[in-house]
Formats: C-alpha cells, sequence, structure tokens
C-alpha cells in the first residue's frame, strides 16, 4: 500500500472543521479496539468512559475543574506553537506556579485579607514566567534548543516541588507527611457552586481564551505571532523581532501555566503536595493541537480532554481498566490529530497493492 | 527497477531519420492543473534541440518527464524508435540520458566526488570516481578538485559538477534547463565550445534557456510550449529573438517607455560596508559603497550567490550593519536603523524570495499587506489591526498593477510567480516610496508580468524616487537601469554608466576582474 | 574488585542506555528527520523488553523483544511524519506520550517481578589483565553491543554507500528524489532503526540496570540522548564521550547521596538534568560549529511529487 499526497490549492474549509472530528472518532474506534483485547464489551467501556461522566452534575463540575488548567496552559501553548516556539516545560512552569503562589498563601497564613488571592495568582504567574524565562533566554541569548531545556527544566521543578514539600514548606504539625498547611479562606480559590468543586479558575480560563482570541486575531502582535511561525523571513522583513517573539510567546505560556498551577493548588487541592498534576502541562499540548492552536477551539478541546481524565477514573473504579489507559487515549488522539490535519492542506491518495508498480531508487 | 524494461542503447546506430528522443501526446495533470497537454517534442542524434516557453509553460514538467522525476498522466515516450517507461532517474540514465538542472541536485554537505558517486548507478569507488572526475572534467575544459566540499564552490563550479555528472555516463542525450542563468557571457561562451564538441560526438541535447540571442546562435531546431502546449516548431538559426519571443508569449511584449528623468540630490548611500557571513556558506560582504540620486536608477549586476542576499538584508535593515560602516538616507544615518526605522524615512523594499520572505503563503493577499504597512502607521491603530484599510489598500494594488486573482483576496501561495511579484512591488510603489530597494525584480516571472514591473520602477524614478536593483538579468540592467555596479564574491565594482560598458564588460567585472585588483591595491596599502 | 573498577562500571552501565539510544537518534537524524519520541520509544523497549524476558525466561528474548517493541512504535511515528507529511516535532511528542501510556499497559502485569543477571563466564580469561581486565569482564554484554554499534554505525555513515545516501537525504531530499532515490524509504528504514536502538537501549534499563519494571522508568533518558546527539554535533564517536559525561552524572548523584553529603538529594537528582540544560547552552552558543555537520533537511517536511 502506499499513501500519495497531492497539495491542495487552498486549505479545505470543511477540512479544517471535519478533521479534529473525524480524529475524535477513529481515536474511540481504536480506543474500542484496545477495550476488547482488555476483554472488555467495547460499547459498554466507551460509555462508561465518555458518556457516564456527562450524566452526572457532580461530574459535570470535575469537568470544568480538570478543564480549567488545560484551557489555561492550552492557549498559551496555542501562542508559542503559532509562532514555532516549542514550549513543552509547561508541566515545570505550572508546578513553579504553584509553588511561587504557595509560598504567598503559606507567608501569610492564617492572615484575612482581599489582597491574598490576587497576591497569589500574581505570584502564580511569575513563578511560571520566571521558570519560562530560562529556556526563552537561553533560546535567544544561545540558540539552545527550548524544547530540550523546557523539558529538563520541568524534572528540576519536579525536585525542587519534592524538595520544598519534604523540607522548608512541611506542616510542622502534619505528623511528618510530605504536605503544606493547608491554606487558609482568604487563600483558597472562592468556589463557582455550591456542593462542587468549580473554582474561580474556570473564569480565568475563559477569559483568557477570549483575551488570546482578539490578541490573535484583531492586534498586529497577533499578526507577529502568525507570520514569525509560518515564515520567521517574512517576519524579519516585517521588522519583527525574532528573539522578541521567543520571549514573548514562552513569558505568556509561562505565566498562563503558573497561573493555572496556583489555581489548582489553591483550588481543588488546597495546600501543596508532592504531585499537584496528573500532568496537564503535557495533556495540554494535545489540547492546543486539538483545538486547531485556536483559543476558542482549546475550550472545548479542554473539557474533551478533561472527559478523558474523569473517564479514566470512572472507568478504573467500575470495569478495573489500569489508569495507563488514559494515556493511551490521549496519546492515540493526538497522533490521530495529526494525521487528520493533513486532510486540510493535501489530498491522501491510497494505493492499493494491486495498483501501479512502485517505483525503487536504489539501484 | 525490476518492471523496468531494459534497452541496450549504447552502440545504437547513429541514424538520423530515426528521433533519439520521442515524446508523443504528452499530458501531464497536477489536480486539476494540465501542466503539459498533449505536448509532442522531437529530437535527433547529435543535434542541439531548443526547448522554449514562459515561465509556467511546462518546460521543465516535461523534461521532469524524460528523466523520470515525474510521470506522465497518458502520452508514450520512444527511445530509437523504441516505446520506453522511463520509471526513474536510473532507469533514464541507464538509456542515455543525462540532465543538467537549472535548480541544482547537489548536495552541499557531500564533496564533489561523493555528489558525482550518487547520480552514477553500480557500486564504484570514490577513489575510481575521483580519478575519472579529473580526467573527464580536464579533457572538456571543466577543471574540478574531486574533494572540494560543494558549500564551498561557485555556482558555476556547481554546475560544472552537474556536467561532468552526466558526462561520466556517456549520456545519448543531454538534457541542459537554463544552464547559462548563472555564468559570466565568457563562461558561457566556453560552455557552447562544449556543447558543440559534444553535438560533434553525436550527442543530443536538449537546451532550456530563455535567453534567445543564445538560442538563435546554438540550436538548429527549437519547439516552443505555451501554457502547456506545442505552439510551434521552428529553426532558430531562421528567425530573430524578437520573433522567437512572439511564439513564446503570444503577443508583442510592450516595449519600455523610456522617460526623461533628472538625476537630483543623493537620497540613498553606503559606504566601507564590510561584514563578514554569519552563514558558513555564506558570502562575506568586503567594502562595499555605493550611492543612488533621486531620479536615478543603479543596477548591481551579478552571477547569484555572490553577496546579493547578504547586501539586500543590510540595506534594508532587516540585518544592522556593523558600526564601521555609513548609510545615509535622504543625509540622516540610518546604519544602526532596523528595517522599520529605515521604511518610516521613506525606502521601501522587495527581497528577491517571493514565498515566505516578501510574503506569507498561507496569507490572504490583505494580511501580506501588512508586512510593510505596519511600520509605517498604515492600518494599525493602536495594536489593532484595520481591516477595512487592509483590503482597500490591497485591492487597490491588485487593480493598478494587474494583478491577476483567481478570487478577491485570496491567498498569497495561490498566485503565480508573476502575479505575485507584481503585488509584492505594487504594494512597496504604492507607499510612493522616496528610495526603492529591490532585489530580482522580475525572476522567474512571465515577460507579461515583467514588463509591467520594470515600467512601474520607470515611472517610480521619474517621480524623482532614487531606486537600486539588484538583477542578475543584464537584459533587465540595461533596459531600466541609467549605471550599473557589479557584485562578485562580495565586493562591488565602482558605478558605471550603463551607456558606456556592454555585456562583454560586465561579464568581466562578473569574473571578478575589475574588483579583484582592486582588492589586492587595497591590501597591498595595508601591509 | 576494587572501588575504582566498582565504580566505573556502574557509570558503563549508566552510560549504555543513553550510548544505544542516541546512535539511532544520530543516523535518524542524519536523515533529516528529528523524532523527539525517543523517550517513549525507550520506555516502550523497556516495558517489551521487561515482559518478553520473564514470558520467555530469556534475557535475549528480553532485548529482541525491546527492540521490535521500539521499532513498531518508530513505525507509527513513520508513517505519520513521511506518508502524512505532519509536524515532526509535535509528531515526537505524541509517540512519547502514547509509549508512556502503552509501556504502563504493557509493564503492569510484571510489576515487582526481578530479573536475575550474570556475568559473562566464558570471558573469564580477561580477568586476568591488570586493571581493565576486571572492567572487561564486569561490563555486560549489551556494553559490548553499544561499543560495536558505534563503530558500525560511524563506518556505515562514512564509509559505506547506504550511509552515503543517508547523507544525501538529510542534507537535500530534493535532489536526492531528483536523481532518483525513494526518500520516503530511506528515512522510513533510518527510522526503524532509530526505533530498535530506543527500545534495546530501555530493554537494557528494565533488564539489567534497575533490574525490574516500573512506570515511567526512564526518567528522561531519551531526552538526554536527543540532547547528546546535539552535544556531539552529529558525530558517532563524540557520542561515546558525552554518553559517559552523563553516565558519570548520574553516578555521581548516587555515591553523593551514599557518602551522606548534606545537599538535598533532590538537588542532586536534578544533576543529570542541569547539566544537560548546561550542555546544551554551551554546545549552541557556537553555532558555526554545530551547523557544519547538522544535516540540512533536519526536522522539515518533505514530500514527492510524481
Amino acid at each position: 500500500m502506499r499513501i500519495d499526497l497531492e497539495a491542495r490549492g487552498r486549505p479545505s474549509v470543511l477540512m479544517i472543521w471535519l478533521s479534529p472530528v473525524i480524529a475524535i472518532v477513529i481515536t474511540l474506534f481504536v480506543g474500542g479496539i484496545m477495550f476488547s483485547f482488555m476483554g472488555l464489551e467495547p460499547l459498554n467501556a466507551l460509555y462508561v468512559y465518555f458518556v457516564q461522566p456527562l450524566t452526572n452534575a457532580y461530574q459535570l463540575q470535575e469537568l470544568v475543574v480538570k478543564a480549567t488548567p488545560l484551557i489555561l496552559i492550552g492557549v498559551g501553548l496555542s501562542v508559542c506553537f503559532l509562532s514555532n516556539n516549542w514550549n513543552i516545560g509547561a508541566e515545570g512552569q505550572f508546578v513553579m506556579g504553584g509553588i511561587a503562589g504557595s509560598w504567598v498563601a503559606l507567608t501569610f497564613h492564617g492572615m484575612e485579607g482581599f489582597w491574598i488571592l490576587p497576591l497569589m495568582m500574581i505570584a502564580g504567574a511569575l513563578g511560571g514566567l520566571l521558570w519560562a524565562l530560562l529556556p526563552a533566554f537561553f533560546k535567544a541569548r544561545f540558540n539552545a534548543n527550548e524544547i530540550l531545556t523546557s523539558l529538563m527544566l520541568t524534572y528540576v521543578a519536579l525536585q525542587i516541588l519534592d524538595y520544598l514539600v519534604r523540607g522548608p514548606l512541611r506542616d510542622p504539625d502534619g505528623f511528618n507527611f510530605p504536605e503544606s498547611k493547608l491554606f487558609s479562606p482568604s487563600a483558597t480559590m472562592p468556589l463557582l457552586t455550591d456542593g462542587g468543586r468549580m473554582h474561580l479558575g474556570a473564569v480565568f480560563a475563559v477569559i483568557s481564551a477570549i483575551a488570546i482570541a482578539i490578541l490573535l486575531w484583531r492586534t498586529i502582535k497577533g499578526f507577529e505571532v502568525k507570520v514569525s511561525g509560518e515564515a520567521p523571513r517574512a517576519a524579519r522583513f516585517a521588522g519583527f523581532s525574532e528573539k522578541g517573539m521567543v520571549y514573548f510567546s514562552l513569558l505568556l505560556s509561562g505565566a498562563l501555566a503558573g497561573l493555572a498551577g496556583i489555581s489548582e493548588v489553591a483550588g481543588p487541592i488546597g495546600q501543596l503536595l508532592p504531585v499537584i498534576s496528573p500532568g496537564y502541562g503535557f495533556t495540554a499540548i494535545i489540547v492546543a493541537f486539538l483545538g486547531r492552536l485556536n483559543p476558542i477551539g482549546v475550550i472545548f478541546a479542554g473539557l474533551l480532554l478533561a472527559l478523558t481524565y474523569i473517564g479514566g477514573e470512572n472507568a478504573q473504579i467500575l470495569l478495573q481498566v489500569p489508569g495507563d489507559a488514559t494515556g493511551v487515549f490521549q496519546g492515540i488522539l493526538l497522533f490521530f490529530i495529526l494525521a487528520c490535519d493533513t486532510l486540510i492542506k493535501y489530498r491522501v491518495k491510497i494505493t492499493g497493492f494491486g495498483g501501479k508498480p512502485v517505483a525503487e531508487g536504489e539501484s | 527497477m525490476a518492471t523496468a524494461k531494459k534497452t541496450k542503447t549504447k552502440k545504437a546506430p547513429k541514424e538520423a531519420s530515426i528521433p533519439l528522443l520521442e515524446a508523443r501526446d504528452i499530458t501531464k495533470a497536477f489536480g486539476s492543473l494540465y501542466a503539459n497537454d498533449h505536448v509532442n517534442l522531437s529530437i535527433k542524434p547529435g543535434e542541439i534541440h531548443a526547448l522554449l516557453g514562459e515561465n509556467g509553460a511546462g518546460k521543465s514538467t516535461l523534461v521532469k518527464m524524460m528523466y523520470g522525476v515525474l510521470q506522465p498522466t497518458s502520452g508514450q515516450m520512444f527511445w530509437n524508435g523504441n516505446h520506453v517507461i522511463i520509471q526513474n532517474p536510473a532507469q533514464a540514465r541507464d538509456l542515455g540520458i543525462g540532465m543538467v538542472f537549472q535548480h541544482f541536485s547537489l548536495f552541499e554537505a557531500l564533496t564533489v566526488a561523493e555528489n558525482i558517486s550518487l547520480a552514477m548507478t553500480g557500486e564504484r569507488s570514490l577513489a575510481d570516481i575521483a580519478g575519472e572526475v579529473v580526467e573527464v572534467s580536464n579533457s572538456y575544459g571543466l577543471p574540478l578538485e574531486p574533494d572540494r566540499a560543494v558549500h564551498s564552490l561557485s555556482v558555476g563550479e556547481r554546475q560544472r559538477i552537474e556536467i561532468v555528472r552526466c558526462l561520466l555516463q556517456h549520456p545519448r542525450l543531454l538534457v541542459m534547463d537554463e544552464p547559462t542563468s548563472v555564468l559570466t557571457p565568457q563562461e558561457a561562451d566556453k560552455l557552447f565550445v562544449t556543447l558543440e564538441r559534444l553535438s560533434g560526438e553525436g550527442v543530443a541535447i536538449l537546451y532550456i534557456s530563455h535567453r534567445l540571442e543564445e538560442v538563435k546562435r546554438l540550436c538548429s531546431a527549437a519547439t516552443i510550449l505555451r501554457m502547456g502546449k506545442n505552439v510551434a516548431e521552428c529553426d532558430p538559426r531562421k528567425e530573430t529573438p524578437a520573433s522567437l519571443a512572439r511564439m513564446m508569449v503570444g503577443e508583442d511584449i510592450a516595449e519600455i517607455k523610456a522617460s526623461s528623468r533628472k538625476s537630483g540630490a543623493v537620497r540613498f548611500s553606503i559606504e566601507n560596508l564590510s561584514r563578514k557571513s554569519d552563514d558558513m556558506f555564506g558570502v562575506d560582504l568586503d567594502n562595499v559603497t555605493m550611492s543612488v540620486r533621486a531620479g536615478q536608477i543603479l543596477g548591481i549586476a551579478g552571477i547569484a550567490g555572490n553577496g546579493q542576499e547578504e547586501l539586500f538584508a543590510l540595506i534594508s535593515g532587516e540585518q544592522v550593519a556593523p558600526e564601521s560602516s555609513v548609510i545615509e538616507i535622504d543625509e540622516k544615518t540610518v546604519t544602526a536603523l532596523g528595517i522599520n526605522a529605515r521604511r518610516q524615512l521613506g525606502v521601501a523594499f522587495v527581497p528577491e524570495e517571493r514565498m515566505g520572505h516578501g510574503a506569507v503563503p498561507h496569507l490572504v493577499l490583505s494580511e501580506n499587506t501588512l508586512l510593510s504597512t505596519h511600520a509605517i502607521g498604515l492600518h494599525v491603530k493602536s495594536g489593532m489591526i484595520d481591516r477595512g484599510e487592509t483590503g482597500r489598500f490591497s485591492s487597490d494594488v491588485v487593480e493598478r498593477f494587474d494583478v491577476r486573482v483567481p478570487r478577491p483576496d485570496p491567498v498569497a501561495g495561490n498566485l503565480s510567480g508573476g502575479n505575485l511579484q507584481k503585488f509584492m512591488v505594487g504594494r512597496e510603489i504604492s507607499l510612493e516610496p522616496g528610495v526603492l530597494i529591490v532585489n530580482q525584480p522580475t525572476w522567474g516571472v512571465d515577460a507579461g508580468a515583467a514588463a509591467t514591473i520594470r515600467q512601474a520602477i520607470v515611472d517610480l524614478a521619474e517621480q524623482g524616487s532614487a531606486i537600486v536593483v539588484i538583477s542578475q538579468d543584464l537584459d533587465e540592467i540595461f533596459e531600466v537601469c541609467d549605471s550599473v555596479s557589479v557584485i562578485s564574491d562580495g565586493r562591488l565594482s565602482p558605478a558605471v554608466s550603463t551607456g558606456d560598458i556592454d555585456y562583454e564588460g560586465i561579464g568581466l567585472l562578473m569574473g571578478g576582474m575589475g574588483a579583484s585588483s582592486e582588492k589586492e591595491g587595497t591590501d597591498s596599502h595595508a601591509h | 574488585m576494587d572501588t575504582f573498577t566498582a565504580i566505573f562500571l556502574t557509570v558503563v552501565s549508566a552510560s549504555t542506555p543513553l550510548l544505544i539510544a542516541a546512535l539511532g537518534e544520530l543516523v535518524v537524524e542524519k536523515s533529516g528527520v528529528l523524532n523527539l519520541g525517543v523517550e517513549g520509544m525507550m520506555i516502550i523497549g523497556a516495558a517489551c523488553g521487561f515482559a518478553a524476558a520473564i514470558t520467555f525466561d530469556s534475557l535475549i528474548m528480553g532485548f529482541i523483544g525491546g527492540m521490535v517493541g521500539g521499532a513498531i512504535l518508530s513505525y507509527f511515528f513513520a508513517v505519520l511524519v513521511l506518508n502524512f507529511a505532519t509536524n515532526q516535532v509535535a509528531t515526537g511528542l505524541a509517540l512519547t506520550m502514547l509509549g508512556l501510556g502503552v509501556s504502563g499497559l504493557i509493564g503492569e502485569p510484571f510489576a515487582g517481578v526481578t530479573i536475575q543477571s550474570s556475568p559473562m563466564e566464558f570471558l573469564s580469561f580477561v580477568g586476568e589483565i591488570p586493571v581493565i581486565g576486571p572492567i572487561l569482564l564486569g561490563m555486560d554484554p549489551i556494553a559490548y553491543i553499544g561499543f560495536a554499534l558505534l563503530i558500525g554505525v560511524a563506518w556505515f555513515l562514512n564509509s559505506s554507500r547506504a550511509g552515503l545516501i543517508l547523507r544525501a537525504v538529510g542534507d537535500s531530499p530534493t535532489s536526492a528524489h531528483t536523481l532518483g532515490y525513494d526518500v520516503l524509504r530511506v528515512r522510513l528504514y533510518a527510522i526503524l532503526f532509530g526505533g530498535a536502538c530506543a527500545g534495546l537501549a530501555g530493554a537494557y534499563l528494565s533488564i539489567i540496570y534497575t533490574p525490574f519494571w516500573a512506570r515511567e522508568m526512564t526518567a528522561g533518558r531519551g531526552w538526554i540522548a536527543l540532547a547528546l546527539v546535539v552535544f556531539a554535533s552529529w558525530l558517532p564517536f563524540r557520542l561515546l564521550v558525552g554518553a559517559y559525561l552523563f553516565g558519570a552524572v548520574t553516578i555521581l548523584q548516587f555515591h553523593a547521596q551514599g557518602a551522606q553529603i548534606a545537599i538535598p538529594q533532590q538537588f542532586m537528582a536534578s544533576m543529570p538534568y542541569l547539566a544537560t540544560v548546561a550542555v546544551l547552552v554551551i554546545i549552541s552558543a557556537s553555532r558555526n560549529r554545530a551547523k557544519a555537520n547538522t544535516p540540512a533537511s533536519l526536522g522539515r517536511v518533505f514530500v514527492p511529487d510524481r
């Protein structure tokens, strides 16, 4: 079998909308096959995974809770990826944001005041921003690959968190458990509803998505982002600074990841723990791509990926499906999203085994 | 190769009556676009046959099918009267077809011998190949050092690799795509001697060139394509360049209306610009000095790859010039300023590369206008883009410069090369710049678009703008410029009036004759 | 066995997986493809290798299993980037995520099991050689395979015709296509080789190095292998230096912990990652040096027209 690509004259508008849908459908199909290999009834397993969480008001709220960090990070990553800056260390920036914000919360522990939470948010965003500043500086100044440096710094951030939670920030009255004090009410995210965990972070997520959408579609800065990513020489011709864009995109996404980090710690978690993320920073990469690097698309993609987390937990409890199945789903989904995006720019022609003989060059 | 039909042809009898290669009714479709539409061509042994046509007429597509790089959608090829399906280049080489590509098929990081080895069928040691390279290249007057890495070679030397690579295979048919576009007139003369000798040895040559003078001089037959179709066959020796051009274009090309320009004050000048290239494979600029007056058009001639790109980057301010140099716009020093600050002083720029430099292929034309207009405060208000304004501006350009668009406000990538070039030049000229710097204004565009662009440049000069035209097309230089400098290996010769120099003179400067003696002078001065 | 020998042997075993995975990636990158999924292929190799070693009760089958697992995963990458012309960076990330997930599923039934490996009896005579004798004897077969692979890759790239074709494809796929080489096929073989190498490196981790299965046990080694290729400026023998440097840093961390030096263990655990960042910054700062060997088409999509 051979696959030939034929460039379309212009991108297919139909496919821009259809390709994520196709990717999701194929992923569900492959997921069903995976479940039947595990000895499960595929349709039932898919139901437990993807439908049941939507039938329950509490879990619907949880969906938003999990989507909140994914959207915040995913929106920032969209700007990065559009400008061809590959920040894949959002997980580390998330953690550093969580740490920085927590430090404020713990410093003013026991105090009351409307200013504590905003200060924590600012500190969180700054923490993420500063952690992203490192790969940005290394790239702009030394031309070091940001993919590798940002990722390496994620491992370092996780070690720092571990150190702090077991050391300086540990709750002295906590029976030596590796966790900080529970944040006081003034340092906790206000909830949006009674009886759920949905918190103010969800509002941040929506606002940031809309703000970035306006930035990308209406402003000259957004134009700069797109040109820098698509045609670096044209960006130079337009007088846009390449290094400036490295800083802008990485710092913006770092700050949003940091904000997500502190929102998570001050929200559903309520204290600093050795693990504060089930991999939101990495999953947000999928969210960004599934959302077509479009901030509004990211909102929907964030909700969908949040569903894989909740469905995964559901399936773990009800069907004893291993937790790693969620990671597999996410990986497969990104794979098919990327493959289906090819349909936008190309027509794919598949020549069967009986087709024209294939020419070989290595003679 | 298993399915390829092999034909022993190397010792085929030389019969003039049977064509060596015949393409019959060849059609090649890319999607809905017909690059070749029932094209016929036949070449006899020992014949130098011209394949003529405008850019986009389908010449390259046709020869790629002859070489097995592309497969025809329909139609047949005959080699010595036998039907052949040329599945891939290796098979084409086995038949005896050699090809010299316009955009070289070379590997910059590899050596000459490795490059040649890659185009040879069968296992042969590099040392063996190196020996033969030296032998063959010297016997044809195309000297090559087999151990040099390609990136260190000049464009002319690179072409030699392509030619020698073909000759080592003892081809029966040699296809040459625009071979002289990278040569000085003197180097081209040497090439013609080689080609005539090969023709005398019975090798057929299919010769693609847009330089009709040399076609008339060299070729004994010609096939002319227009928009993918055969339009004429003729004997170029019995035609004039003008009549050949008419057959190619299908209509008369408008002559540039000469203007009566008076030169005024110096509007743009560069002094002592030297800069080592950041790129290992780039060209270092050495003490470039030039100036242009109001109403004047200065041409910078030169073979591609002699520092034009580097010079453009520094003139435009895409790259900031070193402090040791002085760049002035209307007597204001701009050496340390970037491209946008220079635009604000009334300079406009047109880069050579259309896709990805002067325009972003996936963005629509109205967005592409922003590339150069945002800096001078047009179309952007407190950071927000005024889409109404960009739309109006770009549709004005489209109308005024006759840009043919498939639909209103298409993405730039959907335009043909000529139309996108008209758009880019039009975008800059619409800003009524005091100084215009344009790199290769009509490279790879059709004759009609070229005429429009050249006329627009001349008209702008008439309004008192100072213009620098960097071009490897000498006809263009003589057609539009008042004076000309030649860039060679990063050095720029002093400007001479175009009335006081001819092709030969420029050719000598291109080869570095004039500039190198000057360089020796400065060197001895330094010691 | 003296302390020096013991320490050196631990360095060798920490370096071997890095060397093997980086050699595979070097070949892939020389063909012009950037596969960022080394971490994913490595972890799959670790899971498949461990599972195969236990299931067939054979170390050899374990290593083969690891290579096959890594190669299969890399094949998915190849189909996407070659046939579907997807962005190589994004696809490599997807590969890593998929590998981490799938390896968890494969490895889960084997959690808690350990493997006993034995030194190579048949080499006992080299033990007589002073100083290096015990080292040579103490090294496991995969360490030797790593050296053999290094020499093999260096020879392949510099002296074989296939290696010349591979470099040509990485330098200019357009030219290679024009001359009639099947660019996508050459790249496919390179990607599969890279996948098998990463798989072998992963299997080494789970079968010899730890030796047990744990989720995410590669702990960023795949990424470090990627950084090593940059560090080595695409020269095979420099990879050896890099791999041993990083092996030494990793081991240093354990010995520092053992010596009860008053540095937080989390800081020591960060050392390999910080060292990677430092090395990348230093190497990348001199652009031209790295650029000389960088495959010109690295990471760019190539779609052949026919």
